[in-house]
């Protein structure tokens, strides 16, 4: 059994989950969005454990969206587990928190990130940047096969 | 043009096609995105850049990264690959975003520079209108919309 979802989003906030899988909708890159709402279901998925044993998924995905602060394992040790395995490094991560603090930031691109995107205060901004952010990783990045 | 402080730069471009190396400029140019931006025309010349050594040693200092690299692979004397890998092992060096900006479709260079740290990896488009869309794109995301480090706590 395969799994065919191009963008993962990990985010456990619900409201931010919904508003940008509409925003990627709606630029017409969402086809085949999967959300999972904390870093243990991520890691679950992309290393094919718990729920996913026997699913072949990380060689699918186009793209992974992270929140950084989430229940039970957070986006930072996500991301550490990603850029240190073989086959899961290659995958773009673009990191999409509320956090603005340098710490944070630092990390991640110490850790290998592709990108860090802070998600903007207002409505129409966060969609907004959602949708680029959307575009440019689907449309111009020419991922791994 | 005005010179700019070669610790000031914005974007540099490491591409040896001339040709190429101009549209892009005007590209950005046109979106007056190209502020401060440095071409450089091998890899040599960009890891002397990047580490502020070589011709670079006087005029420049490496806790002034630029912010933001458009790499190209096939380069005479040090290839892109090689220049990626360098930066991307250096802690320094290695938060800088890295775009590789090639005409190589192949999948085993795509992979290459994904494994060893590329941030972003586009294929140069052929067609006009549709190269100057996409490096003014690449441009605004990586200046406007993604956020980098900052330089002051790079070194801690």
């Amino acid at each position: 059994m395969e799994m065919a979802s191009e963008i993962i989003l990990v985010e456990d906030n619900l409201s931010d989950a919904d508003l940008i899988t509409r925003a990627l909708a709606k630029s017409n890159v969402a086809n085949k969005i999967l959300h999972l709402k904390d870093g243990q279901e991520a890691l679950d998925y992309l290393f094919s454990e718990g729920k996913w044993k026997g699913v072949k998924t990380s060689n699918l995905t186009k793209l992974i969206l992270l929140d950084l602060k989430m229940p039970k394992i957070s986006g930072l040790e996500v991301l550490k587990k990603i850029k240190s395995n073989e086959e899961t490094k290659k995958i773009p991560v673009v990191v999409l928190t509320s956090s603005k603090e340098d710490p944070d930031i630092q990390e991640c691109y110490k850790l290998g990130v592709n990108s860090y995107v802070v998600k903007p205060l207002g409505f129409d901004e966060f969609s907004k940047t959602v949708s680029q952010l959307g575009m440019y990783w689907m449309l111009l990045n020419q991922h791994p096969k | 043009m005005e010179k700019i402080s070669l610790n000031d730069v914005e974007i540099l471009l490491v591409e040896d096609n001339d040709d190429d190396a101009k549209l892009t400029t005007l590209a950005l140019e046109k979106n007056k995105l190209n502020k401060n931006l440095v071409r450089l025309k091998d890899g040599e010349e960009a890891l002397d850049f990047i580490f502020a050594s070589g011709k670079f040693e006087e005029t420049r200092s490496i806790s002034f990264p630029p912010k933001l690299i458009l790499l190209d692979i096939r380069m005479p004397k040090v290839n892109g690959i090689e220049v990626l890998q360098k930066i991307k092992c250096a802690p320094l060096t290695k938060a800088i975003p890295v775009i590789i900006l090639t005409s190589s479709k192949e999948d085993p260079d795509i992979q290459r520079c994904y494994n060893l740290g590329a941030n972003s990896y586009v294929v140069k488009p052929i067609e006009y209108d549709k190269f100057n869309t996409t490096i003014n794109d690449i441009a605004y995301y990586w200046l406007k919309v993604n956020q980098p480090p900052s330089l002051e706590n790079l070194y801690l």
